[in-house]
């Protein structure tokens, strides 16, 4: 057996808490999540950056977390599916998700929610070209996508309080 | 009774799980001591194991190591027939064969061990094509590498030629495809022989395991216990597999004495599980001069990879749509379901009805063409109607108006507008485009006697505080299972739909409703939980602590009394058949399906002369299901199937490599993401069908068999190109759209 | 996950001369780190097999955007959202932005680095043919001292570069002279989003009077390398791009460029769609 490294020390704010794990330099920041941290709402779909299942906001940017090695997370500012509600009060777009018919067998929808919020929070009042577009990256095999589109329109009404237009 | 949520769109049971990241899948679970499980497989396609060699560097002591030795009853997946070995024990039938199995409690130094393993394989001849089977260059299973085979007989097919003014053939062909769930298949497993065996796991037929435990470790069954956890899509390609790895996950838990988790990577769970059978289908018609059906002879073939599994089932479905929802007084089918050395394929959404419908809705448009008739005049004229027959000689005794499916789905396509400024604008156009559409039908449930003998089986009990449990071993893939059923029992009782709570399938606690298969679950099922209900409503009633029409309080209040005095507060229904079904299993004649949703779909498509891209811009899919149970879940359903069908048409191509798949990973086996699927627009029309819940139908698998055929009809409308094969991939359409201009010179 | 995690490591140096230093100490044990998106995918596969990386992903000099009036830097760390968003790479330099904008998703954008995409050399990467277009030039760093060198030339075989194993890429220089061009980027992928691209077209050209003066033009999966075609552009430098002169540069086209059939596509189709893309281009010219 080839040699191995010693685990390097994590320190990091995940859904604004201070958390501080144990983990390989080369370790990856979905299983840092999954396995050290017990957050196990975010989920593996592919293991390579493909599906976009793993998603998180690393430092405000949405990223695949199969990709992110540990070290990445030192000092650095996370947010998962686990902070997207504040206690029991769902935010707008998981509120739309229920709504719309959003999910359906649910695996891909810690990605898909944590990728609408990115969306939306570049895009307030994306075109559908831009609600594609900011989706892309996530697979859906159950819903072929519309009710994900329809939901995200919906939070944006509801963010907004005002009709979406496609531009 | 008041239909106070069913036809509603309440909000989905589990759906608040979900959207929170809180629902329990498979992975998100962990038991103390838990080890992880990994399985070593064949490298190569066929051969004979000479021996297994532990490499070096691997504290090998500190592992669990089962082989097919270890298995304490049958080195078999019970399902159909006992080809199939859990454990590879002298011979390699495909190059996914599962051989090593290994549990350690480090998952990283797992897969280390996994890869030092070498399993040594002496060759044998291989065969890898439907025709290299049929040639038998290769006998590897039974006298003629056939696992099954039907023939359906109407008529006189072969004195009917002579009636027929102009006669065509064609050959078709479908491709393997991947289910693709984004939840990757999973287990863990309890096992020891003083408490038998328990599963938790991704899987949508819980007594299917169940039953393939029981053979594999000689248990009696209530020493087995298989639980669904929250299962992240299925497709069909978690209906047989899973007990595979429930049965490995358990064979170490056994050795080990502790519980054992195996979860597959995306690479492992594309290139070793399910895939759809791969098809042939050769089509001769015979029509007169004014577009009338007078014979059809249809030949399918359907490649079941290496082990038989439940490629007869899906041979038969696709063998009973073949010759689609037209009449015609001469049909024959012939079919088989032959063996490759491939790993084995299995059920997915459609279930051989997609491969023998893209071949008769591809050729319903040629035989049109040679009429010189439009593909929609051409089906008109033998659209099958009420007093009708089938191939199989079922007569339709509801009211089916193609036409008026057909109308309207032109119109909310804008159909011959679009043909016409189609026609006008694509010359000397980079960007050619084109309209099509297919008009099929799906049978809901279990073939012929299938239901029967399913005999299934839902009960409900009331709690004290007046909560009702809905026990059934139906499982919720994603399709809405939870949902309906709580709208149905609210319903049916007369109380909220919060008031409803759906057991955990598990097998310990749930009786069999059948596998959660078939599109049967809201109209087999469906139709149990409601007589169930009402059921339980009539001890109430009979008991003299309800009347008829009482309020929800009323109601609670009745259930504590109840429960109090006489004890718990149960109901049962049992699966009785709507009167009147014959089925001839035989002869293969008769009534093959309750019911059928009918439908038509309308494929608009641009193709890109630069690239040979095609992508479909709009997609219309009107159907008649019976009854609406839930309108966002049944859109939801039509929605998935287009897209998926839309990945099948198009993008998902299987790469083979001497049997083994080799661009199993998501990078490069391409299914639709948000920006390549079109507006699916959906619309229902409603026929109740007396037999199910409010008139419901079945519809999970209807949208998966015509989007292909209507998107490569509309390929031809927008190119002149006639491509037989799906996917209709880039590289396709080159080689088709070169050959053709190239023709022309 | 096919890799054993515990025997990779990757360091962390708190700076760049420190990171050299290491560098030049231990030439070729350590390989460098930027964001992850090629490598990581490596490592789940099991096909990762050197286990001793070091990370650049916080070394300030390899960041930054630097503008001055004749060219455009780019710091090797520099992501694809980061390009897209940069006001000048918009306007000069489009197709560097519509590469990035087009490479995987949103999420790898946000974390996949110019610098990274160079070093990996992919003869299907993407920004590279818009890099060969624009006449980039790459800064390599060492302990012994700085070199630039043309992108052109950069990669001299299949992951073979003028890479030595002491040194790091540490920026990208665009020079600012293509503005008036008439500019063309096309991949064309196996889908519309996050899709590898089976053949990729980056095309500029300085058209005065309907007369080609000066042409750029690279290919990407088409050869081992990110191709710049130069010979196809000596077949039309000088010319109008009239049917003739498109059809013979098409020809030209199919000599130099090597597609191969993959697990993607065929050598056909991405000849076929190579020669397509190129009319495409020319076309465009005429008008």
């Amino acid at each position: 057996m080839s040699e191995t490294v010693s685990r390097i020390s994590i320190a990091c704010r995940v859904n604004g808490e201070p958390r501080r794990v144990q983990a390989f330099p080369l370790e990856r920041l979905l299983d840092v999540l999954r396995e050290e941290m017990q957050l196990t709402g975010t989920k593996e779909g592919c293991g390579e950056g493909e599906c976009g299942a793993c998603a998180v906001l690393l430092n405000g940017a949405i990223v695949n977390s199969c990709l992110v090695p540990a070290i990445e997370a030192d000092g650095a500012d996370i947010r998962t599916i686990e902070g997207m509600a504040h206690g029991e009060q769902l935010n707008a777009v998981q509120e739309a998700f229920l709504e719309c018919g959003g999910a359906q067998c649910g695996i891909c929808t810690p990605g898909m929610v944590i990728a609408s919020v990115a969306l939306l929070e570049r895009h307030p009042h994306p075109t559908d070209a831009e609600i594609r577009e900011g989706l892309a990256g996530n697979l859906c095999r159950c819903t072929g996508y519309q009710k994900i589109f329809a939901a995200v329109v919906r939070a944006c009404e509801s963010i907004s309080d005002k009709k979406w237009v496609s531009r | 009774m008041e239909e106070k949520f069913f036809g509603n769109s309440v909000i989905r049971k589990e759906g608040r799980e979900k959207v929170t990241g809180r629902a329990r899948y498979v992975d998100d679970l962990a038991f103390p001591e838990m080890l992880h499980g990994a399985t070593v497989r064949s490298s190569i396609a066929r051969g004979r194991i000479r021996g297994i060699r532990f490499g070096d560097g691997i504290p090998w002591s500190e592992f669990t190591i089962v082989t097919a030795a270890d298995i304490p009853g049958k080195n078999e997946i019970a399902l159909i027939e006992h080809d199939q070995p859990c454990l590879a024990a002298e011979v390699i039938n495909h190059p996914e064969e599962a051989v090593v199995l290994l549990a350690h409690a480090d998952r990283y130094l797992l897969e280390a061990a996994r890869r030092a393993v070498q399993i040594d394989v002496e060759p044998l001849p291989a065969i890898f094509s439907i025709e290299d089977s049929i040639a038998k260059r290769a006998v590897i299973f039974g006298e003629d590498n056939v696992f099954k085979s039907y023939h359906v007989e109407k008529g006189d097919v072969d004195t009917a030629w002579a009636q027929a003014d102009i006669i065509v053939e064609r050959e078709y062909r479908t491709g393997a495809q991947e289910q693709l769930y984004i939840e990757n298949q999973g287990m863990i497993a309890a096992a020891n022989p003083a408490d038998g065996v328990t599963i938790w796991g991704s899987l949508q037929c819980p007594y299917y395991v169940h039953k393939a435990l029981v053979t594999l470790f000689g248990l009696p069954a209530e020493k087995i216990r298989v639980i669904q956890a929250e299962t992240g899509g299925d497709f069909g390609g978690k209906e047989e597999y899973p007990s595979m790895i429930a049965g490995h996950a358990a064979l170490l838990a056994w050795k080990s004495g502790k519980r054992v988790k195996i979860i597959y990577d995306r690479a492992e769970d594309m290139a070793a599980t399910t895939k759809r059978h791969p098809s042939r289908t050769r089509h001769r018609t015979g029509v007169t001069r004014d577009g009338k059906l007078v014979a059809m002879d249809i030949d399918f073939v359907i490649d079941g990879g290496a082990y038989a599994t439940l490629s007869s089932v899906v041979l038969s479905r696709g063998t009973i749509h073949a010759a689609g929802p037209y009449f015609c007084p001469n049909v024959r089918v012939q079919s088989r379901a032959v063996a490759t050395n491939a790993p084995p394929h299995g059920a997915f959404r459609g279930f051989g009805a997609p491969q023998s419908i893209f071949a008769l809705e591809r050729h319903m448009d040629q035989v049109a063409r040679a009429l010189n008739l439009t593909p929609e005049e051409f089906r008109r004229r033998n659209f099958i109607r009420k007093g009708q027959t089938t191939a199989t000689g079922q007569l339709i005794q509801e009211e089916v108006n193609f036409n008026a499916l057909l109308d309207r789905a032109f119109r909310e396509s804008g159909y011959h507008a679009k043909r016409e400024r189609f026609a006008r604008e694509n010359p000397g156009a980079t960007i050619k485009r084109g309209i099509g559409f297919s008009s099929f039908m799906h049978g809901a449930g279990f073939t012929g006697s299938g239901e029967v003998y399913l005999a299934s089986v839902v009960e409900l009990e009331a709690t004290r505080e007046g909560i009702v449990r809905i026990l059934a071993a139906s499982t919720e893939i994603g399709q809405g299972t939870n949902t309906i059923f709580s709208q149905i029992a609210a319903d049916a009782l007369g109380i909220g739909y919060d008031r409803i709570e759906i057991a955990q399938p598990d097998t310990g606690a749930v009786p069999n409703s059948g596998p959660t298969v078939a599109s049967r679950t809201a109209m087999v099922v469906g139709n149990l939980v409601e007589t169930a209900a009402l059921g339980l409503k009539r001890t109430l009633v009979d008991s003299g602590l309800l009347c008829d029409a009482c309020t929800e309080d009323e109601f609670v209040r009745a259930c504590r009394r109840y429960i109090e005095t006489r004890g718990p507060l149960r109901s049962r229904s049992q699966y009785e058949p709507p009167p009147g079904l014959l089925w001839d299993d035989a002869t293969y004649k008769g009534d093959a399906y309750g019911t059928y949703a009918w439908a038509v779909y309308v494929a608009e498509v641009a193709v890109d002369t630069v690239t040979f891209e095609a992508r479909v811009i709009d997609f219309v899919a009107v159907q008649e299901v019976g009854k609406v149970i839930h309108p966002v879940l049944a859109a939801g359903q039509i929605d998935g199937g287009v897209a998926q069908a839309i990945g099948m048409a198009l993008y998902e191509n299987v790469v083979w490599r001497e049997g083994r798949m080799a661009n199993g990973q998501m990078t490069n086996y391409i299914m639709p993401t948000a920006a390549d699927v079109p507006p699916i627009r959906v619309f229902f029309e409603e026929q109740p069908y007396p037999f199910g819940p409010h008139g419901a139908k079945g519809i999970g698998e209807l949208p998966m068999d015509g989007p292909a055929p209507a998107i490569v009809n509309a390929i031809e409308n927008a190119t002149g190109i006639c491509v037989r094969e799906i996917p209709a991939t880039p590289e396709v359409l080159m080689e088709a759209m070169t050959a053709k201009a190239g023709a022309l010179v | 996950m096919r890799a054993y995690i515990p025997a990779y490591d990757l360091r962390v140096p708190g700076s760049l001369s420190e990171a050299l230093a290491l560098l030049s100490r231990e030439p070729g044990i350590w390989q460098p780190f930027a964001g992850g998106t090629d490598l990581m995918v490596l490592l789940e596969a099991g096909k990762l097999s050197h286990k001793r990386f070091l990370s650049v992903a916080k070394l300030d000099d390899l960041r930054g955007l630097e503008v001055t009036s004749a060219d455009v830097t780019l710091g090797a760390l520099t992501t694809y959202s980061e390009i897209q968003k940069h006001r000048v790479l918009q306007k000069d330099f489009p197709l560097l932005c519509a590469a990035a904008s087009e490479t995987g998703s949103i999420a790898t954008q946000n974390r996949g680095t110019i610098g990274g995409n160079i070093v990996n050399a992919s003869p299907a990467a993407d920004s590279p043919p818009a890099l060969l277009v624009y006449d980039a030039e790459v800064e390599l760093v060492s302990a012994r001292g700085v070199r630039w060198l043309p992108y052109h030339g950069f990669h001299t075989g299949y992951k073979t570069m003028q890479l030595a194993t002491d040194e790091l890429l540490r920026a990208v220089r665009l020079p600012r002279r293509v503005k008036k061009w008439r500019q063309y980027y096309r991949k064309v992928g196996t889908r519309k989003a996050q899709a590898i691209s089976k053949v990729c077209f980056a095309g500029a050209a300085l058209v005065e009077h309907g007369v080609i003066r000066d042409v750029r033009i690279a290919l990407g999966s088409v050869a081992p390398i990110v191709l710049r075609a130069v010979k196809t552009e000596d077949a039309m430098c000088g010319s109008k791009p009239t049917p003739a002169v498109i059809a013979a540069a098409m020809e030209t086209l199919a000599r130099e460029i090597a597609p191969i059939d993959d697990i993607r596509s065929t050598a056909r189709y991405r000849l076929r769609v190579a020669q397509n893309l190129l009319e495409e281009f020319l076309s465009q010219l005429a008008k």
